[in-house]
Parts: structure tokens; sequence; C-alpha cells
């Protein structure tokens, strides 16, 4: 049986001046951009569409989605260190930063299970109507998307670690494409926040 | 990123603090300028600059793109071409 090789995992394509890992991650994001777009300008259309349209900050709770906000920035923070932590050659430290970064994971989503807690308990389904429709499908589909980034994170915590005593340079190359989802995860949250929010 | 030197990726930590400090304040920007009661055109514009220069610390910061090669600018241009058809396409219909 022979094993096929992926090349230019570590180092850069010479072609295109970067890792063939890294490449494949952002055409990865570039197709979920194409994903939240489509969602977004849906958005858009149901808004300027109708007569009426709620203002999110009267049927949603602002000061709780700040805190959320602050949450997944911070996260972001304690990820991007976990890299950093790599490059300066601490597996100790990686293991630090990316547990506070599945930590940080885990209280926005155990926050953002309270508010559709709250709106289910007052009877408001994805159902009652067209805002609420768009408001449980763009933050559902980017809640799944931390889970997603929490269940990676989780593995390259624990199992996926082992790689960095055969191949470091590798691993932290691992690290930095589940960071570039996780801080794109960031993001979209970044506009979703002040427009289902706050407009 | 890989041929970064130990005295670089200490720059690099030293940028995150920063980065970090401004979002948390850009997000508490943006609630308090929603509290202002602008007109509509106003409130979005607003929202939507501070939305945009987060996104862009982010990506530039932590994700690197203030270092990337062009290869991924070009693959991101793309990206934002169809992104705009993707807003604009549904509305001229």
């Amino acid at each position: 049986m022979s094993t096929a090789v992926i090349p230019y995992i570590s180092e850069s394509h010479p072609v295109t001046g970067v890792t063939n890992s890294k490449l494949g991650t952002w055409c990865f994001l570039a197709s979920e951009v194409m994903l939240f777009g489509g969602l977004f300008s849906a958005y858009v259309l149901l808004r300027t569409g109708t007569l009426e349209w709620p203002h999110g900050k009267e049927l949603l709770n602002v000061p709780l989605a700040t805190v959320n906000t602050l949450v997944l920035i911070t996260s972001s923070v304690t990820m991007v260190m976990s890299w950093a932590s790599l490059v300066m050659k601490s597996l100790s430290r990686y293991r630090f930063f990316m547990g506070l970064t599945i930590l940080l994971g885990l209280a926005f989503l155990v926050v953002k299970a309270f508010e559709y807690g709250h709106k289910f308990q007052h009877h408001l389904f994805p159902s009652t109507g067209t805002f609420y429709a768009v408001y449980f499908t763009l933050t559902g589909l980017h809640g799944l998307h931390v889970l997603g980034g929490i269940l990676v994170n989780l593995y390259f915590l624990v199992p996926g670690s082992r790689l960095w005593r055969t191949n470091p340079e590798q691993f932290t190359g691992r690290i930095e494409c589940a960071g570039l989802y996780w801080h794109f995860v960031d993001l979209v949250w970044i506009f979703l926040f002040p427009v289902l929010y706050l407009l | 990123m890989s041929a970064l030197s130990h005295g670089g990726i200490r720059r690099h930590v030293r940028s995150y603090i920063g980065v970090f400090a401004a979002l948390a304040v850009l997000t508490l920007v943006t609630v308090a300028v929603s509290n202002l009661r602008l007109a509509f055109f106003f409130a979005i514009a607003a929202a939507l600059l501070i939305a945009v220069v987060k996104a862009s610390l982010v990506a530039g910061f932590f994700m690197h793109l203030a270092f990337e090669r062009v290869i991924i600018f070009v693959l991101l241009f793309f990206t934002f071409l169809f992104f705009l058809a993707l807003l604009i396409l549904p509305a001229l219909s």
C-alpha cells in the first residue's frame, strides 16, 4: 500500500508563495462567505421589501449580546496567542490558551442558549415572523459554526497535539489554519451583532 | 508566517493586546451610537463603518492578512466580487 503525500504542507509552494494548507483554508473561508452572504442578502431583501421591520433592540437582549461579543473577541485573542505560543516553542502555553479559547467558545454558546430559551419561553419561534426567522437562521448557523470550531479545537488540544512531538512545524501550521476559521466565525458575529441587535 | 523570528513574534503578541483593546472599545462605541437615535441612514452607515473597522482589525492582525501573500488577496478580491453579486443581483430582479 502506498501512502499519498500531500506536498507543500509546511513549506510554501513556489508558485503561490503560501502553504497548500493555508490556501485551502482560505478557499474554504471564501465558500463560507458565499453561505453567509446569501443569507445576508436574503435579510437585506426581506427587510427592504416590508413596510415595517421591528427594531432588534426592542425585541432582543442587547446587554447580553454585547457581553457575548466581548467573549468572542477575547476568544479570538486567546486563539491567536495559542498559535503564537507554538511559534515560541511552548506547548504548555499553547495548551493554556487553547483551553481558554474552548471555554470562551462554550461560554458564548451557553449565553446564546439562554437567549434562545428566553425567546422560546415567550413562544417566539422562527415561525413567529420574518424578523425571528432571519434572527434564528443567522444566529443558529453562526452558533453551529462556533460548535464546529470548538470540536476542532478540542481535537487539537488533546489527541491532535501529539503531532507536536514528531512534526512541530506542521502542527503549528494546523493551529494557524484552525485559527483562521475561528477568527472568521468571530468576524461573522462582528457583522451579525449590529445588523440584528442594534439596527 | 513560518519564518518568524523570536523577536518578530513578540512584536506580534504586543499588537494583539492593542487590537483586543480597540475591538472591545469599538464594541461599546457601536452600542452607544445605536442609542443616539440617529436617522436610519446614518445609523446604518455608523454601524457598518464600525463593523468594517473591527473586521479589518481581526482579518489584518489575527488572520495575519496585513502580512499575507498576493495570492490570498486575489482570492479575496474575487470572493468580494461574488459577495457583491449576491447582494445586488436579487435586488435588481
